[in-house]
């Protein structure tokens, strides 16, 4: 028999993992990338892997603090978004696509080469830089290492804990700033851009640099999410890959493009469903209700799953749960 | 320089704007551009050639010309919106010739688009306050603290409101743009142009596309900034229009100016004349998309030779 | 100007035909091409733990390698990848050996450690981190001393054959790109699919090679048209913008790419007659397969080029590129023209499979998908929406991928192709051969 509860627990948990936070502010910044300045970034997974590796390398190879390390994988993707901007951000719009991909497959290329392998461990990654961020953790005031806290399927140790709160912190103060830009005029700025870059230059306004502006804040989301994504797990290469960032584009349309709580609320919904859904099929295919598939196969049905639902997403829905179909720039 | 504040309806045309006879590249006793020895070419095709134009100040001038002539593309050079292969032009005195398109804009000079821009994704009312200059709420830092740019967007929005009313759009100011009428969407681009306060307003063919309801409240509007002590430019292919506001002519033809003077003159000029009607008018389209050209050149040369067999 | 007639036979007659083929093909698979034995990433899944490593020959990723992983009870089998490498979960920490299968070295090869007794066997353990390196990097004493000339032309020669089957792959992509202003990312399935067609009938049907090909081409110009009958053409339809278009293809790109790798899992397999080397040209060998693909890839291109210079589709398909308003008012039947760019490009995409699947050498599910974007970069700098910048393109990245690994480690040997591709974008970003767009 299916064990419904561990299946329904299972994906409950997902809503306030750590996970489902660094996809959730992952795609903030392509919100603001795509949905509000109609910037087609295909590298978000570019600037998620720099603050992973730049938060790793500072802490394993430097030895530097939490708050260096950090900062460190900050700076790096601002190098990377100025690096990337200066030359594309002149392009039309399919070419910075293109240029994106290709610049995230570099980057990617680049920290799972051997040549490297000392400071970036090639492809099998670097672990341990865990440390100084586990002794920041105030729940270690009133708990034990050790101890579980929590309710219902929501029960972790307090490293756990430390990094939900972290990371969903981190997505709270993202939304908000979010928010705030785009009621202000530097919003309405961004927003006429994506609409029609000429007619916001004979106005007067200088719209490479909004661009750019818009680029880096995005990337410097990425790269934190990048940051929130490793703390519960190992740095690991093959997780950067392109497919990386069409599941936050998946995620992105989901919930809104243009929207502040679309994409996390987009997030949550996705990871929920995803987890349900891979868990009620391997759990089918040991019970015999799917003959005809194998474990490994059940596995990759969610990737075929969301390939669809991006599809059915942007023909039928393409301004998502939360979006305004009438200001959406990308539907012509 | 002569003008008055207009009596019952006719414009009263501003006159003695030249030096010496009207020809082409006639200085102009105020001129607010000073443009010399302009070339653009696309490829083979020279598409501007202008040695010298002077476009009088604080008065309507127009720029008239056959298809193909290169008025829009002069347009967009001297805006900043196209770099020219060779020429220098000076703004109010001040050379700009080679800066970009959004400097342009902030020196005062604004410019309409053929294809109106009016920003369909946003409101009428957010258009207008983009189109103001020099705002700090526009900058990263200080986006994020309203308290600074508070009390500045209430002013602008009022400045909107009183310009929206001006052009009755006033009560569309809520909704998205993309819901007004094609000449609801000229008149607020014209409105949205002069939330800036410029000194030289171009108008890229503002009648077209525009019913003949809404023309006179246009031209209306176009005489409006004149007695407001703005200087326009625009290009026109209705003559009516050309005849009735422009207080001076400019004719291109192939890229150059043929003919300059008053209305009136302009209009018996055989140049002027010989350029409309004339047998070259038609071979700038045939220089263009070299390659469908050729393919469909092939194509037809097939046909002709299976017809032949 | 005459065209042709309406067509005798309505319009749904040849979309059920290709459906009813698809529906054989997937039932085909479904029963026969799940691959046996290991892969080579085993049970990372399952378990916490991780052992892995690199084989190498002479500082070249060694493939196809089977390794032994036993400790505490625990066994597992893994071969190493394309890239060389491996890796498999083990559920607890301690002590283990990995035992390399010698029997699976290629001829004559044998690890050799004149300190140890038993190379191929290594003793490792997993401790705090949670997982440990085993790499077998054999002949690395040895050196092949060929000299650099030969290198160079050997290289070059690769660089060639890689450069002109990108170019089949490039051309297909270019000119949708032209008709339908559609940046299709699902591009790379076309390509994976002829390697695949060819797999299922060459090699599980056991059908002969020269039956095999064929048979997959058709099957891909087949799936060329159902992707235009079936998507894209209803989409155009519906008024659906570009970018939509392009995301579209995204999605559809990755639920292919993993339905391809539900029915063949996730393991490299060989076409007949890939690991030749019988010819030898000089110092560096050149295998039969290398020489036939070259000769294949420049007749096919030779056809194209006839087919868009001097036939009336060919000639109303660049006219359909260039500019497809002017083309429609001008009395071409432009849904017919995207009809057959779309039945070329699969064709071509899957001749390019079926050649990119002898070059690698292996069929894999993600194939295509490895090259896409070496694909685009060869379009983008050729020039997006010509055929002939699709060529030109596609040799300079080729050429430039092979070369560039004289001087470069090979593991990073795309990352030279990608920044040049960056490159001309700021120079020239309309591509070497593409016309620059007026403004206003």
């Amino acid at each position: 028999m299916i064990d419904w509860i561990l299946l329904f627990s299972n994906a409950a948990q997902e809503i306030i993992s750590p996970t489902t936070a660094a996809y959730a502010l992952a795609a903030l910044g392509l919100a603001i990338h795509f949905g509000f300045t109609g910037l087609l970034n295909f590298g978000q997974a570019g600037f998620m892997m720099l603050g992973a590796y730049g938060f790793a390398i500072a802490t394993l190879t430097f030895g530097w603090p939490v708050w260096a390390a950090i900062l460190t994988g900050v700076v790096a993707s601002i190098v990377f978004a100025l690096i990337l901007g200066i030359p594309t951000l002149r392009l039309r719009a399919d070419y910075l696509a293109i240029v994106t991909i290709a610049a995230a497959e570099i980057v990617r290329l680049l920290f799972t080469t051997n040549t490297f392998e000392p400071v970036t461990g090639s492809a099998n990654g670097l672990q341990g830089y865990k440390g100084g961020f586990e002794a920041l953790n105030p729940l270690l005031l009133f708990f034990g290492e050790n101890d579980l806290i929590g309710f219902g399927p929501w029960v972790y140790n307090p490293y756990d804990w430390w990094v939900r709160i972290f990371g969903w912190s981190l997505v709270a103060l993202a939304a908000f700033i979010t928010w705030r830009l785009f009621k202000s005029p530097w919003g309405r700025v961004i927003k006429g851009i994506r609409e029609d870059e000429d007619a916001v230059r004979a106005l007067g306004k200088n719209v490479y640099f909004y661009k750019m502006q818009s680029l880096v804040i995005g990337g410097v989301f990425g790269a934190l999410a990048g940051m929130i994504f490793i703390l519960p797990r190992a740095v690991v290469p093959s997780n950067y890959q392109t497919s990386l960032t069409f599941f936050i584009y998946a995620i992105l349309l989901l919930g809104g493009a243009a929207t502040v709580f679309g994409p996390i609320i987009g997030s949550v919904i996705f990871w929920v469903l995803l987890s349900f859904f891979s868990g009620f099929i391997a759990r089918a295919v040991e019970v015999g209700w799917l003959p005809f598939l194998s474990n490994v196969q059940a596995g990759q049905l969610r990737f075929i799953l969301v390939g669809v639902a991006i599809m059915v997403i942007v023909i039928y829905r393409p301004q998502g749960i939360f979006g305004n179909r009438k200001e959406l720039a990308f539907v012509k | 320089m002569s003008s008055s504040a207009g009596a019952q309806g006719a414009p009263i045309k501003s006159t003695g704007l030249h030096i010496g006879e009207p020809a082409p590249g006639v200085k102009k006793v105020d001129p607010i551009i000073v443009a010399d020895n302009i070339t653009r070419t696309f490829g083979g095709l020279t598409a501007v050639q202008v040695e010298h134009l002077e476009i009088p100040r604080g008065a309507i001038t127009a720029l008239i010309g056959p298809n193909g002539a290169g008025k829009t593309t002069l347009f967009n050079l001297l805006t900043g919106f196209d770099k020219p292969d060779t020429g220098e032009w000076t703004f109010d005195g001040q050379g700009i010739s080679g800066i970009p398109a959004f400097k342009v804009a902030r020196k005062g000079q604004v410019r309409t688009f053929q294809l109106t821009k009016a920003l369909g994704l946003l409101t009428v009312l957010d258009n207008m306050k983009l189109g103001a200059k020099g705002q700090s709420g526009e900058s990263l830092a200080r986006a994020l603290f309203p308290w600074f740019w508070r009390k500045e967007e209430q002013a602008i929005e009022e400045r909107a409101i009183e310009l929206l009313t001006r052009f009755k759009l006033d009560a569309k100011k809520d909704d998205y743009a993309a819901s007004l009428s094609g000449g609801q969407r000229k008149l607020l681009e014209m409105a949205r142009a002069l939330m800036s306060e410029p000194s030289l307003v171009m108008l890229d063919e503002p009648m077209a596309g525009v019913n003949p309801a809404l023309t006179q409240s246009l031209l209306d509007h176009i005489l409006d900034l004149k007695t407001q002590g703005m200087t326009v430019l625009f290009v026109e292919h209705d003559m009516h229009m050309v005849r009735h506001i422009a207080d001076w002519v400019v004719v291109m033809a192939e890229g150059r100016v043929v003919a300059e003077g008053d209305p009136h003159e302009v209009m018996a000029n055989p140049a002027v004349i010989d350029a409309y009607l004339g047998s070259h008018h038609d071979e700038d389209l045939g220089n263009l998309d070299t390659g469908v050209m050729t393919a469909i050149k092939e194509l037809a040369d097939d046909d002709a030779d299976e017809r032949k067999e | 100007m005459a065209h042709a007639a309406s067509r005798p036979f309505t319009r749904r007659a040849p979309r059920r035909f290709a459906a009813v083929i698809l529906a054989g093909i997937v039932s085909a698979l479904s029963l026969s091409m799940a691959a046996p034995a290991a892969a080579d990433e085993v049970g990372l899944d399952e378990y916490d733990f991780k052992i892995s490593g690199l084989v190498e020959l002479a500082d070249e990723p060694l493939a196809d390698v089977l390794l032994v992983v036993e400790g505490g009870g625990f066994r597992v089998e893994v071969e190493s990848g394309e890239d060389g490498r491996w890796a498999v979960g083990v559920p607890e920490k301690g002590d283990f050996t990995v035992t390399l299968d010698e029997n699976t070295l290629p001829e004559g090869i044998a690890v050799i450690d004149p300190e140890d007794e038993t190379p191929n066997v290594r003793e490792i353990t997993v401790g705090q981190s949670g997982s440990a390196v085993a790499n077998f990097f054999i002949g690395q004493g040895e050196r092949n001393t060929v000299s650099l000339f030969d290198q160079v032309v050997e290289r070059l020669f690769n660089g060639l054959n890689f450069g002109l089957l990108l170019a089949l792959a490039a051309i297909g992509l270019s000119l949708v790109f032209g008709t339908t202003g559609l940046s299709n990312f699902a591009h790379a399935e076309l390509v994976t699919f002829g390697g695949l067609m060819t797999l299922l009938f060459g090699v599980v049907l056991g059908w002969p090679i020269w039956i095999a090909i064929p048979i997959a081409l058709i099957l891909s110009a087949g799936l060329g048209y159902v992707n235009d009958a079936a998507l894209w053409k209803p989409l155009r339809r519906k008024g659906v913008g570009l970018i939509p278009m392009m995301i579209v293809s995204i999605g559809l790109s990755l639920a292919v790419r993993y339905i391809f790798q539900l029915f063949v899992g996730g393991d490299t397999q060989q076409l007949p007659g890939a690991t030749d080397t019988t010819l030898s040209i000089g110092a560096f060998g050149l295998s039969w397969t290398d020489v036939a693909s070259m000769a294949i890839s420049v007749i096919v291109l030779l056809g194209v080029a006839y087919f868009l210079l001097r036939t009336r589709i060919g000639k109303a398909t660049r006219a359909v590129s260039d500019n497809p308003a002017l083309a429609a008012a001008s009395g071409i039947d432009v849904d017919r023209v995207i009809r057959v760019v779309w039945v070329m490009a699969g064709a071509l995409a899957g001749l390019s499979g079926i050649l990119w699947a002898y070059f690698r050498p292996g069929v894999s599910w993600d194939m295509g998908f490895q090259i896409l974007l070496l694909t685009f970069a060869a379009v983008t700098l050729g020039g997006l929406g010509t055929a002939f910048g699709a060529l030109v393109g596609a040799l300079i990245v080729g050429l430039f991928v092979e070369i560039s690994t004289l001087v470069i480690p090979s593991d990073m040997k795309y990352v030279g192709a990608l920044v040049i591709l960056i490159l001309v974008l700021l120079v020239r970003p309309q591509g070497i051969l593409g016309r620059k767009e007026r403004i206003g």
